[in-house]
């Protein structure tokens, strides 16, 4: 699930209009980047835990764990973490359709996970993350890793590890679509003043 | 607006398909350190059950709890019920001390129906079984349990696949449930009885009829049989039970009879040597255990589904 707080944002295609902000290319020098910075500031791959956010969040999880394996040579477990009974504003809509939540064997119990979403906007859906992981057990440490941080906060997070820093107007929409899900890989910046 | 679940036909296929999307995902929830989720943290469940159950009401009661909920039992031994209450009173009781959902259970067939309808509770009402007429919960998690063992990765895999309900069908809420939700998700059911079990008007249910087990077995892929409920029979229904489970129960030379994948199912409780042998409930077919597990996973995502949001997510109209 994405970090904004709109639903239609998640629903309607990734077609027309907006500008792209990033394209496929720029995406794999940024999940490069934020795997380096991962085992740099882990010192190594031991003890990670990739948890992705569903639903772009698992596959860019995936790339990550890619990466890190392709540099390190090490397998990182990768799994996902669906926060949607966690959401604050559960209340305030239909009940949603739950996505899959899927720890890895080892568990994330003394790990340093790393969860990874795809923009980074309120910071509520990551405060739901931390509490959904509060229920699986009992991390290290945990670090946060996104492509887009569009800014906006409206809770103190901060994210460890950023692909993009995007300033945008709260009136516009930042869009992900990733090829395992939307056939393509981009970053698009829809509606507000064109 | 959506909000109750008092019949399995109130369930479209992409309602029962959210329903079972949504229960694996509470199912995982039991491989988890901390069993619970927060998502009805606040909202009060009421089990309001003026028959007997263990199996339903325990179910209901771990899935309410496991998802935060405040749950409040209420069993008609032990209350004004028996001091002559009526369910309208009983109801504005409920009402009246802030009930988000009423879990009800009633030897009346109707009765969930009357208190979702009758204007005296706003709650969601949820029909844990009413007299003989329906049973949505139970369906939806013999459903869950047959596409986990026979469905393709999708919940709507059961297209296709034959399902043989076999037993007191007359007195059978589980069975007009099923029936209604199978043909729903595309499978076959065929009921087998004697002739004097089957209800008045079966002709018009979604189903094929059948007086001969022995004919149906090969082809079925689940064969799910029904306790023959002599509390609710007053009548001779068939000469002796020696003579019923010889025609109609299941032993080790009819289950020998079946194709390879085939599961035996049965609602509960049983009466083994009755409608099933003891040998055949004990097999490695038999999924009679998993079904009460998925039963609180089903129950689970009923509850989230109806309560979780602003709005209902799946159910009935109004």
């Amino acid at each position: 699930m994405c970090a904004q707080p709109s639903p239609a944002q998640q629903e309607t295609p990734p077609s027309s209009g907006g500008r792209t902000v990033l394209d496929d290319r720029d995406i794999a020098r940024a999940l490069t980047r934020i795997s380096h910075e991962i085992l740099e500031r882990n010192k190594g791959a031991g003890d990670l835990v990739l948890l992705g956010i569903p639903s772009r969040g698992v596959p860019l999880a995936r790339r990550i764990a890619e990466r890190i394996a392709a540099v390190e040579g090490d397998d990182v477990p990768v799994g996902s973490l669906d926060v949607t009974m966690y959401r604050d504003d559960l209340r305030l809509k239909p009940a949603r359709t739950l996505m899959k939540t899927e720890i890895p064997p080892g568990g994330v119990d003394g790990k340093v996970v790393v969860l990874v979403d795809d923009v980074l906007f309120s910071g509520r859906t990551i405060r739901a993350a931390l509490d959904a992981l509060n229920d699986v057990g009992r991390p290290a440490a945990v670090r946060l890793a996104v492509l887009v941080d569009r800014g906006h906060r409206e809770l103190p997070i901060r994210a460890d590890f950023v692909g993009k820093n995007l300033p945008t107007s709260l009136v516009e929409r930042v869009r992900l679509s990733i090829a395992e899900i939307d056939g393509q890989d981009g970053v698009r910046i829809e509606g507000g003043a064109q | 607006m959506k909000r109750h679940l008092l019949s399995a036909a109130d369930l479209s296929r992409d309602d029962a398909e959210l329903v079972l999307t949504t229960a694996d995902e509470m199912r995982s929830l039991a491989d988890r350190p901390i069993k619970k989720l927060p998502a009805l943290r606040g909202r009060t469940v009421v089990n309001l059950f003026f028959e007997d159950s263990t199996r339903t009401r325990i179910s209901f009661e771990a899935a309410a709890k496991r998802l935060s909920a405040d749950v409040i039992n209420f069993a008609a031994k032990g209350s004004s019920l028996s001091k002559g209450e009526s369910l309208k009173d009983t109801a504005l009781t409920l009402e009246a001390m802030g009930a988000d959902a009423v879990v009800v259970r009633h030897g009346s067939s109707g009765a969930p129906h009357r208190l979702a309808h009758s204007g005296w509770v706003r709650s969601s009402v949820v029909n844990a079984g009413d007299g003989t007429h329906e049973h949505p919960t139970q369906a939806l998690l013999d459903a869950f349990t047959m596409w986990k063992h026979l469905g393709e990765s999708k919940p709507g895999g059961l297209e296709g696949r034959r399902v043989a309900i076999v037993g007191d069908v007359l007195h059978s809420r589980v069975a007009r449930s099923n029936a209604l939700l199978l043909r729903t998700l595309g499978a076959e059911v065929t009921l087998v009885a004697p002739p004097t079990l089957f209800p008045v008007g079966v002709e018009s249910w979604p189903v094929e009829t059948s007086y001969d087990l022995d004919g149906v077995l090969p082809k079925a892929d689940a064969v799910m049989m029904l306790r023959v409920q002599r509390e609710r029979m007053n009548g001779g229904f068939f000469p002796t039970p020696r003579e019923y489970s010889r025609r109609y129960g299941l032993d080790a030379r009819r289950m020998a009879t079946l194709q390879d994948h085939t599961i035996v199912m049965h609602p509960g409780p049983m009466v083994r040597g009755m409608e099933i042998t003891a040998d055949v409930a004990d097999s490695a077919r038999s999924v009679i255990v998993e079904q009460v597990t998925n039963g609180v996973a089903v129950r689970m995502a009923v509850l989230y589904l109806l309560l979780g949001g602003a709005e209902p997510a799946v159910g009935g109209e109004e």
